[in-house]
């Protein structure tokens, strides 16, 4: 190569792990589909709106969680600003499952794990479950007489599957843990795997409309 | 006795049916869920501005 010339652009050398992590990376989810500006017309909806309502009641729910954990357990009983997060934390808390049962029955109608999306539809389900376990410890952590019923009435169920010894319902110590950081990490994660799929494979189309990019049937094109 | 009286009271009211009781707050709450479900399928969804200035400039 002589001087002034420009080098060929050529095949990025593959052995850093930061190139081979970048491939991965917009392989799964190229930068077009991870935030695009338009959607199909079916889209146009109110029944597609539930699952962005559960993502930002979701995202309340977080906000007001780390308030909450700032102020410590007996916050919200002893100041009427701890109470009025605590009031904001649990009405989100209601918005989300709400929003997300909404979603639920809209997809399971339209059925969602068409065209690939099977792990999206997986991955919504462990994070129904995964809120509900969250959920469950929150009313534990509420350290009243209702957590102390929830708890005592509960701790024959845990029992029964054999987990007691390491999900004490009975430790609000534990369950306050499981509660602040285990399951919202949880959720969180199978939260973001779930919605990278959603942009991966695109929001499933009603059944009686095509996939976009799908070849035009015959009778259709006709 | 009347200590567990006024425990019930406190509970709410209940919905029994065969094996199934749910109190009317639940019960309500699953009935609106359902009613916006509905509404959700059911109303038109509002079209962004420009899709509606091309719609109203073809009626013309």
């Amino acid at each position: 190569m002589t001087a002034g010339q420009v080098p060929a652009p050529g095949p990025a050398p593959t052995r850093s792990w930061t190139a081979s992590l970048r491939t991965r990376i917009t392989g799964v989810l190229p930068p077009g589909q991870a935030l695009p500006d338009r959607q199909p017309a079916y889209v146009a909806s109110w029944i597609y709106v539930f699952g962005v309502l559960s993502l930002a009641a979701l995202v309340v729910v977080i906000g007001t969680g780390l308030v909450l954990s700032m102020g410590g357990v007996a916050w919200w009983h002893d100041s009427s600003l701890g109470h009025f997060v605590n009031s904001l934390h649990l009405w989100s808390v209601e918005i989300f499952f709400a929003a997300m049962v909404i979603h639920l029955w809209g997809k399971f109608w339209m059925a969602a794990w068409r065209g690939k999306r099977g792990l999206t539809w997986v991955t919504g389900v462990v994070a129904f479950v995964t809120s509900i376990g969250t959920a469950f410890t929150g009313y534990l952590s509420q350290s009243n007489f209702d957590s102390q019923w929830i708890g005592s009435e509960g701790k024959d169920g845990i029992n029964s599957l054999g987990a007691g010894a390491w999900f004490n319902v009975l430790n609000p110590g534990q369950m306050l843990m499981w509660h602040i950081v285990l399951l919202p990490l949880a959720v969180g994660f199978i939260v973001v795997v779930h919605v990278v799929l959603v942009r991966r494979h695109g929001v499933v189309p009603p059944l009686d409309a095509a996939e976009p990019g799908a070849p035009v049937s015959r009778t259709e094109a006709d | 006795m009347a200590v567990h009286d006024s425990a019930a009271l406190a509970a709410g009211h209940y919905i029994d049916w065969g094996v199934i009781s749910i109190s009317v707050t639940n019960a309500a709450i699953i009935g609106l869920m359902v009613v916006v479900f509905v509404l959700a399928l059911l109303l038109p969804f509002p079209r962004p501005r420009e899709e509606r200035q091309q719609v109203e400039e073809e009626q013309r």
